[in-house]
């Protein structure tokens, strides 16, 4: 037993962290919610082998990896990044586990390359596809049907900016059968995993924003972090992260496993609200400016809310924990 | 990396089959009423005998040698077997692992094999009336005299301590020296000339800690751990293992919250309490995790082990408070969740409190600037 990420797996954060650190993400962030949808930090992240980890080798990938894809996610929330990824990660479970008659060879190795951004969407999971109108495929996984899929209508608001969310109508049926409904459901527990990871890692960030804040800011003749009222908020803030980062690292290694889908979803609950208590706490403690749309943190405080409930509220999955205790 | 358990699956099944073969049938008593606190001493022994009191220890003093996760899993089977709580947990806890870091060959012969029996049950000696969470503070002397110390002043809140055998704590050995300096360690019976001690009746009324009262009681120089004047050192070695796994055990809250899941499903499922009663299932399984995550590290875990104190004791507080709301009308009456939690309660006190928890994490872990204080 090592319950510690491997130095390889390390090195791939850390290269991530730099990746994402020059591509200057805030700035990225509102440029996309505007519409541009430039690809070139969605190349980088291909070909750092982020697209690979849910694609099998014979298609292109390395996947399943889910402790890579929990390292990744985490970092790509550290950074805020916007696009799809988390829903390309998951078209690449669920084309897979939908079996080599479906789109398989045509899509699976251009997704492990970065060469193609996927959005999806399911009735009563996803209800809406993020970034629809970025994506080169947009799948619609319904019952035990597969199909391609495209906007329905404009682009919903959504607090996150970056976040564009459209209605979708099934276009193509690509394929249909039990192995569908499975896949779906796998790829639901890989992108609620990827959804707490990255929010472990939004809220991570602002933790650090906000104790560089408290270290500098100065009221009463001296820097806010002082006094004890904003350090216990801090101290809250890394206690909740720090319990519901092993969470997610043990549903990771619980892949395959008939427990998978209840550990993803303790990770899931723990995670959104961990990250949502640092979220308020950073806009608590930043006070007015923290409050502001052209302040960078307010980009990670608004994702936080939205991928809260994205992929399963904490509710929804609190019962999915219970569920699984009585079946087990 | 995994979480590959199964090296130690051969230790489990030993413990869980010779738990399964002893654990009583029918619970003790409390173990902070007289007559509990006899039966769990008994109990001591009967683990002893089986060499599980103390499985951590080397073998010359009674244990196993067992490996931090085979003490972990050990920690796992005992609470899930609903097996006695450890009225030895003071001694086993604070004082062994502060004797195996500064304490003689000589000490350890004498102090561990008794502790690890049951025969010698240990209380901590640490408070003062004007010492709890500012220790430092402390008053409390001891004055050097042929082939010793002599200890005069008061000491509080000192768990255990009504019905203990010895005591260990800090003392003022340097009248010139303030705070942290000129502080040795000590350990003493709780029956020898000039101590008093008088019970104290915890939240509930049971004699859960004393108040001790030391009038020239004198200590041999042997029975001083680490060197005099250095006590403060010392001390803060053991409140590192306090705030730490060691003191509570994920296996002790990973066996509540499967109760609390069977006793919320035995009383209708109340999906007005489902969260609460998720959130303690998904909290122990982090603090198991957490435990994994912990004895993985190569690194001394140091002040963070204050977000482990603040996690746990108020996971312990939210599981019975979740338990006693599912009772509803009956929650006030006697019973094992109500005396749980009662215990619960003094979590966020005891061992530094919550608040100088939450100081030592914002700003020994997160570096946040130390108060200026006038």
């Amino acid at each position: 037993m090592r319950f510690a990420l491997d130095a390889e797996q390390r090195l791939f954060g850390d290269t991530l962290h730099e990746l994402l650190t020059g591509a200057g993400t805030p700035a990225l962030t509102r440029r996309w919610a505007a519409g541009d949808h430039d690809r070139t930090l969605w190349s980088a992240l291909g070909e750092a082998g982020v697209f690979t980890l849910t694609v099998p080798e014979r298609h292109g990938g390395t996947g399943p990896l889910p402790v890579e894809l929990v390292v990744a996610a985490h970092e790509l929330g550290r950074h805020a990044a916007p696009g799809p990824v988390v829903e390309t990660l998951a078209a690449g479970a669920l084309i897979d586990g939908s079996g080599d008659a479906g789109p398989a060879a045509e899509w699976l190795p251009r997704i492990a390359g970065g060469q193609a951004v996927v959005s999806l969407a399911s009735p009563g999971q996803v209800r809406r596809a993020l970034d629809a109108d970025a994506a080169d495929l947009v799948l619609l996984a319904d019952g035990e049907s597969l199909s391609s899929a495209a906007p329905a209508g404009p682009a919903v608001r959504s607090l996150d900016p970056a976040r564009r969310l459209f209605p979708v109508r099934a276009a193509e049926r690509l394929t249909a059968g039990p192995a569908v409904s499975r896949a779906a459901a796998t790829a639901y527990d890989l992108a609620a995993l990827a959804c707490a990871a990255q929010l472990l890692g939004l809220g991570r960030a602002l933790l650090d924003a906000t104790v560089e804040y408290a270290r500098t800011r100065r009221q009463f003749g001296r820097p806010i972090g002082e006094f004890q009222a904003v350090k216990h908020h801090l101290a809250n803030a890394l206690t909740g992260l720090e319990f519901a980062r092993p969470l997610a690292y043990g549903a990771a290694l619980s892949f395959g496993s008939p427990d998978f889908p209840r550990d993803v979803s303790a990770a899931k609950a723990a995670a959104s609200d961990a990250a949502y208590a640092a979220a308020r706490i950073a806009l608590q403690t930043h006070g007015a400016i923290g409050y502001t749309d052209e302040y960078d943190p307010s980009l990670w405080i608004r994702k936080i809310r939205a991928l809260r409930s994205a992929w399963g509220t904490p509710a929804e999955h609190r019962a999915r924990v219970l569920d699984a205790l009585r079946h087990g | 990396m995994d979480l590959d358990l199964s090296s130690v699956e051969p230790f489990r099944a030993e413990v869980r089959d010779w738990l399964r073969r002893n654990v009583p049938a029918t619970p003790s008593p409390s173990l902070e009423t007289e007559e509990g606190f006899a039966a769990h001493r008994e109990w001591e022994r009967t683990l002893a005998a089986a060499r599980l009191s103390v499985v951590s220890w080397p073998e010359e003093y009674g244990g196993r040698g067992a490996s931090p996760l085979e003490w972990l899993v050990f920690e796992e089977e005992y609470y899930a077997a609903g097996a006695p709580g450890r009225v030895s947990q003071n001694g086993i806890n604070l004082l062994a692992p502060t004797l195996f870091a500064h304490g003689t060959p000589d000490q350890r012969e004498r102090v561990l094999p008794p502790m690890a029996s049951g025969e010698v049950i240990w209380a901590q000696a640490w408070s003062e009336p004007g010492a709890g969470s500012d220790l430092a503070a402390l008053r409390a002397t001891a004055t050097r005299v042929d082939g010793g110390w002599r200890l005069n002043g008061q000491k509080t809140w000192s768990s255990r301590a009504a019905f203990a055998d010895r005591a260990f704590g800090l003392f003022r050995s340097d009248p010139a020296a303030e705070r942290h300096r000129g502080l040795t360690y000590l350990m003493f019976p709780l029956g020898a000339d000039g101590v008093t001690v008088r019970p104290i009746g915890r939240l509930d009324g049971k004699p859960a800690f004393a108040e001790l009262f030391l009038d020239e009681v004198f200590v041999p120089d042997r029975d001083v751990i680490g060197d005099p004047g250095r006590g403060w050192a010392v001390a803060m070695s053991t409140a590192g293992n306090e705030r730490g796994l060691t003191l509570r055990s994920p296996g002790r809250f990973l066996a509540a919250a499967d109760r609390l899941v069977t006793l919320w499903r035995a009383h209708g499922a109340d999906p007005l309490l489902r969260d609460r009663v998720a959130d303690a299932w998904i909290k122990a399984r982090a603090y198991r995790l957490k435990g994994f995550e912990t004895i993985s590290r190569a690194d001394d875990v140091g002040a963070e082990a204050s977000v482990n104190k603040v996690f746990w004791s108020e996971l312990d507080v939210e599981l019975h408070e979740t338990a006693l709301d599912i009772l509803g009308a009956d929650a006030e009456l006697d019973g094992d969740w109500l005396e749980g939690y009662v215990f619960s309660l003094a979590g966020p006190i005891y061992a530094g409190t919550n608040e100088i928890q939450r100081n030592v994490i914002a700003e020994r872990v997160l570096g946040l600037p130390r108060e200026t204080r006038r």
